[in-house]
């Protein structure tokens, strides 16, 4: 089982501010253009599909699907002292397939194709926290 | 591009040496203009033209335009990481197809050995990348984008750890025979899958070296090519593609040779059929396996199959490959592996690859480069040469 993963700065700028506040609530939103409906991943000001200016931050369901993934035996920088972890691709349920890590399982158990839920480290003092992704439990 | 813009590779030139600590970047830059102008037949006072990339120096090919003492009407440093220099060629011939100039240097150097000691890695993104805090954050590797892809491309298609440790195996039949190779030792399948894993399914030796160097290419107008007594390789087709992330709509069973490949081909009136050597851009086994499908020497999911028995190996397969042992073994300066994928494509298309790995009448051959990566985002460069002098 991997240790909690660090939690390095995203850096985030005036287009992302919104997207990382949500995440300090423990609420997963995406970006999506108000004309043309399009999900659009990462968050961004104008829409690639119709160059409309008008994108807006929606919650998503939170679900998805594991679409890749890789076990990365010795992290560098922050990741240096995490022993082997989990990055990955998971297909939200909205659409877009989007970077992360999966935890809450063995990483030998980790399969592609399996049902996972995002989940939130407590974000604390920082105003914000990185959405990973668990196993989803059943309700 | 006019079917008439022609070009030609006049010089070229691989720094001998992967290991530099007592050199500056500048200047391998200039020892590999150098040695690609010598072996040209010209000086650095013909050449009107520079491009380079993101490891020129300081203000880039304007710093590298002072040091070398250059007098340029042309200048571009379009990077797209190790592809960059396939690139530069494309890009040279359509300035000199236009008049601009008649002359091109094209150049790389670096020290990727004492960065990656400094840093312990290498970093994927720059802090100022609008993707940056979707990516980076997460412990990124540049084995574990790559690594990404191999996994996809297992559970779509069945590709196993032996078929791409085949593709390490090819390139170290290769490097025994370069001296100048940075691993010179012909390695087994088991030897690739008993090395260490770095990111799954990913060993060490499906990744590639990691050196300092550089090297050179000149690239000239037909006048220019004519009345030079070497011997000279054409430039006949050239494709780009920018494959990225695509606003979260990604796809990993494919790179972007998928469009930079049939645009060379159809520029050059060529099929991969008609190809006698093809140098590979191989950061890592699963780029070579994918890109073989994606330029059409297979069906996708089939490269897995196709690289086996040697198929890959000169003398013995229908494609050899990469036959100065790649980046998997010869070398990778700066990581970027593109100028040294055209320097041995040119030497083949001479006649001039190391006589155990020249592949008998080699007329046309492909040089890919990738740069980036293939699981996020990436420059993909197709190149088609031949053997007809000016």
């Amino acid at each position: 089982m991997t240790e909690k993963l660090p939690s390095p700065d995203p850096l985030i700028s005036l287009e992302t501010q919104p997207f990382w506040d949500a995440t300090a609530k423990g609420e997963l939103r995406i970006c999506r253009c108000r004309q043309c409906r399009s999900y659009i991943w990462y968050p961004r000001s104008i829409c690639p599909f119709c160059m409309a200016e008008d994108c807006e931050l929606v919650p998503a369901s939170g679900g998805g699907t594991i679409y890749s993934f890789t076990i990365t035996r010795r992290g560098s920088g922050a990741y240096k002292d995490s022993g082997p972890y989990v990055l990955a691709y998971v297909e939200l349920d909205e659409g877009p397939r989007v970077m992360t890590n999966i935890v809450g399982i063995a990483p030998d158990e980790v399969r592609i194709g399996s049902r996972v839920g995002v989940t939130f480290d407590p974000a604390e003092e920082r105003g914000w926290s990185l959405p990973r992704f668990a196993p989803e439990t059943v309700a | 591009m006019s079917r008439t813009a022609q070009a030609f590779i006049a010089g070229a030139f691989e720094h001998p040496k992967r290991s530099l600590p007592d050199k500056t970047v500048p200047q391998i830059h200039a020892e590999v203009a150098v040695g690609a102008l010598n072996d040209a037949g010209l000086s650095l006072r013909d050449v009107d033209a520079f491009f380079c990339a993101g490891d020129a120096p300081g203000f880039g090919g304007i710093s590298m335009a002072e040091y070398l003492g250059l007098k340029l009407s042309y200048i571009d440093s379009t990077d797209t990481g190790g592809s960059s220099y396939l690139a530069h060629i494309g890009h040279a011939r359509a300035a000199i197809a236009q008049g601009k100039c008649s002359v091109a240097l094209i150049t790389l150097a670096g020290k990727a050995r004492e960065s990656a000691k400094a840093k312990g890695s290498v970093q994927t993104l720059r802090d100022d990348a609008p993707e940056y805090g979707f990516e980076d954050v997460f412990g990124t590797s540049i084995a574990g984008k790559y690594a990404l892809c191999a996994k996809r491309h297992m559970h779509e298609f069945g590709t196993t750890s032996e078929q791409l440790a085949e593709i390490k195996v090819a390139a170290s039949v290769h490097a025994q025979h370069n001296e100048n190779a940075f691993l010179r030792k012909v390695v087994t399948i088991e030897d690739v899958l008993s090395s260490p894993m770095i990111s799954d399914p990913l060993h060490r030796l499906d990744c590639c070296v990691v050196t300092d160097g550089g090297g050179a290419l000149v690239v000239v107008s037909p006048e220019v090519a004519r009345a030079l007594p070497r011997r000279c390789v054409k430039v006949l087709g050239h494709g780009e593609a920018i494959k990225h992330a695509d606003v979260g709509r990604l796809d990993l069973t494919h790179t972007g040779a998928v469009w930079s490949g049939p645009r060379a081909f159809a520029e050059a009136r060529l099929t991969p059929d008609d190809i006698d050597y093809a140098s590979i851009y191989d950061s890592f086994t699963i780029t070579v396996l994918m890109t073989l499908e994606d330029l059409g020497f297979c069906k996708k999911g089939e490269g897995g199959r196709f690289v086996l028995d040697g198929n890959l190996i000169s003398g013995v397969g229908k494609l050899p490959f990469n036959t100065d042992g790649g980046g998997l073994c010869n070398n990778h300066p700066r990581n970027r592996g593109g100028m040294t994928k055209v320097i041995e494509a040119v030497r083949q298309l001479r006649g001039e690859a190391h006589p155990a790995v020249q592949v008998p009448d080699c007329r046309l051959a492909l040089a890919h480069g990738t740069g980036g990566s293939i699981s996020t985002r990436m420059g993909s460069v197709t190149l088609l040469l031949g053997s007809e002098d000016a």
